[in-house]
């Protein structure tokens, strides 16, 4: 970064608008990322896997497992996918892990840059929004096999509420209801969130689902990490509500981690669903 | 042949602060002032949407003085460096210090080489680990920028509001004493001090992680000053952050 020193902060520092990325864009003063990369082929990188989210009585509860994959190589058995997005709202993230963790940091930015420039958040909708278009200025890398899939969920302080919004690589949004999965294990977690899910069901109630919903899509998706007992590596935990965003500590995540395990221990499957002949 | 008029650089430089002096004296007062938990910005402004005061970063907070348009874009330009610097290296890399100089360069390139100097006065405050590392610059007009210690009044009547904080001004000040002197201090040349409504006051609270910046309501500021709730602005009435225009009664 070069400041023109004798003259002081330069003309475009001066200009309209709010948002980061565009003054960023535009500033000469900083290389954007490179959306659109020449050349072709493919590169190996570390991806982020399953990261499962649901609506709560209070608000939402997102999580992530915590391996990365190169290939058939554990990149990273440690990384963390789920961050607060700011004080009411939480991003996940699937995919080039790389571009993936960049773009939630890009996205950090805008959202305070935001507030701070207007003197108010954005809207819950606006967030949602802000994050489509930064993912869209990701489709050339997203064409050459580096695409990012994010989960963002938060609490609407409009409506009283948790909402999820869910993304495809060109920057389509679309608001889910109760819950949602994305990454290579969604499919597993899904089915097991959609035996799980309860309306209005408690946070405590909701950690559980997605820690069983995780457990579920490690044991069926390779490249997703079930709980590591042996290193105390357990899924990342955030929790939004009307009072703001809370990322869970590990022994609070260690204790349902240890309950749902010693489940399985008898039961591998997980819970059973209850059917009308009673069976069990 | 028409000979071009002389005008000396000094007499240049002279008006020119003078009218900014001008401009900046005829605008309501801003104080900040270190307590024992951080930093405290009290500045007398009826707006509760147009700010004198804001956050910047992290650790670092903005309040200024004079024509808010003025004001406003150097604060706008301010958060948009430290995000910048934020973002390029680290949160941690981002320092008052290297703002407060950003300024200074624009203020006294606006001031030497534009007809119309910027009628402002700023200062840019970081809350340090402890109060030996608290930073609080000045900066004027012509882009001199000052390292001040304990206490800083600007505006209309700063003179007058410095020397009453002086009196009453000690480190180690509790939240409310801060504010109870800050508020006394900016009514010290009216007749009563002003009331919640017609002040905005935030701190820097040096203990919080992260942002740092929070704002103390009208009510909250009611309850430490012991006065009632504040009242409603009247319909049809005007708040403005900004200096009265020349021509209006002053205040």
């Amino acid at each position: 970064m070069t400041l023109e020193r004798a003259r002081g902060l330069p003309r475009s520092f001066m200009a309209h608008g709010s948002s980061f990325a565009d003054f960023l864009a535009h500033s000469g003063q900083w290389p954007a990322p490179d959306r659109a990369l020449s050349g072709s082929g493919t590169v190996d990188v570390p991806h982020a896997t399953t990261i499962v989210a649901l609506a709560t009585a209070d608000g939402i509860v997102m999580a992530g497992d915590r391996r990365a994959t190169m290939g058939n190589i554990i990149a990273q058995r440690d990384i963390e996918k789920v961050f607060p997005a700011d004080e009411h709202s939480v991003v996940g993230i699937a995919g080039a892990a790389g571009v993936a963790v960049e773009l939630v940091r890009l996205f950090q930015v805008e959202l305070e840059h935001y507030e701070k420039i207007e003197g108010l958040p954005l809207t819950l909708d606006g967030k949602a929004n802000r994050l489509a278009t930064l993912l869209r200025g990701n489709l050339g890398m997203a064409m050459q096999g580096l695409a990012v899939v994010p989960l963002f969920a938060g609490f609407d302080l409009d409506r009283g509420r948790g909402r999820i919004f869910s993304y495809d690589v060109t920057g389509g949004r679309y608001e889910e209801r109760d819950h949602h999965a994305v990454g290579s294990g969604s499919m597993f977690a899904r089915g097991s969130l959609k035996k799980l899910y309860r309306t209005g069901m408690s946070t405590e109630d909701g950690v559980m689902a997605s820690v069983e919903a995780l457990y579920d899509a490690a044991d069926d998706d390779s490249a997703t990490g079930g709980p590591d007992l042996t290193r105390r590596i357990f899924p990342v935990i955030a929790v939004a509500d009307a009072d703001g965003v809370r990322m869970l500590p590990d022994a609070e995540v260690g204790e349902v981690v240890e309950r749902v395990v010693g489940a399985r221990l008898t039961s591998p499957d997980g819970p059973n669903a209850p059917l009308p002949g009673g069976a069990r | 042949m028409s000979v071009p008029f002389y005008v000396s650089p000094e007499q240049i430089m002279k008006d020119k602060a003078d009218y900014a002096r001008k401009g900046i004296a005829r605008g309501r007062s801003v104080v900040v002032l270190q307590y024992d938990g951080g930093i405290l910005f009290v500045a007398e402004n009826p707006s509760r949407s147009l700010h004198k005061i804001s956050e910047i970063y992290d650790r670092i907070g903005f309040a200024a003085v004079g024509k808010y348009n003025e004001f406003e874009n150097l604060r706008v330009a301010g958060v948009r460096l430290a995000d910048m610097r934020g973002y390029a290296y680290d949160r941690r890399d981002v320092t008052g210090r290297s703002l407060a100089n950003a300024y200074a360069q624009t203020l006294g390139s606006i001031f030497t080489e534009t007809a119309k100097p910027y009628e402002v006065e700023l200062v840019v405050a970081e809350v340090g680990q402890d109060a030996d590392l608290d930073e609080i610059y000045r900066l004027t007009f012509d882009g001199s920028v000052a390292d001040e210690h304990g206490y800083v009044a600007m505006g209309g009547q700063a003179d007058e509001v410095a020397e009453a904080l002086g009196a009453s001004w000690r480190s180690g000040l509790s939240l409310d004493e801060a504010v109870r002197a800050a508020v006394a201090a900016l009514g010290a040349t009216a007749a009563a001090p002003p009331g919640p409504d017609q002040l905005e006051a935030a701190v820097l609270e040096r203990s919080r992680p992260r942002r740092t910046f929070r704002r103390l309501s009208a009510d909250r500021l009611a309850g430490i000053l012991g006065v009632s709730r504040p009242q409603p602005p009247a319909a049809g009435v005007a708040d403005s952050p900004d200096l009265p225009s020349p021509g209006g009664e002053g205040s």
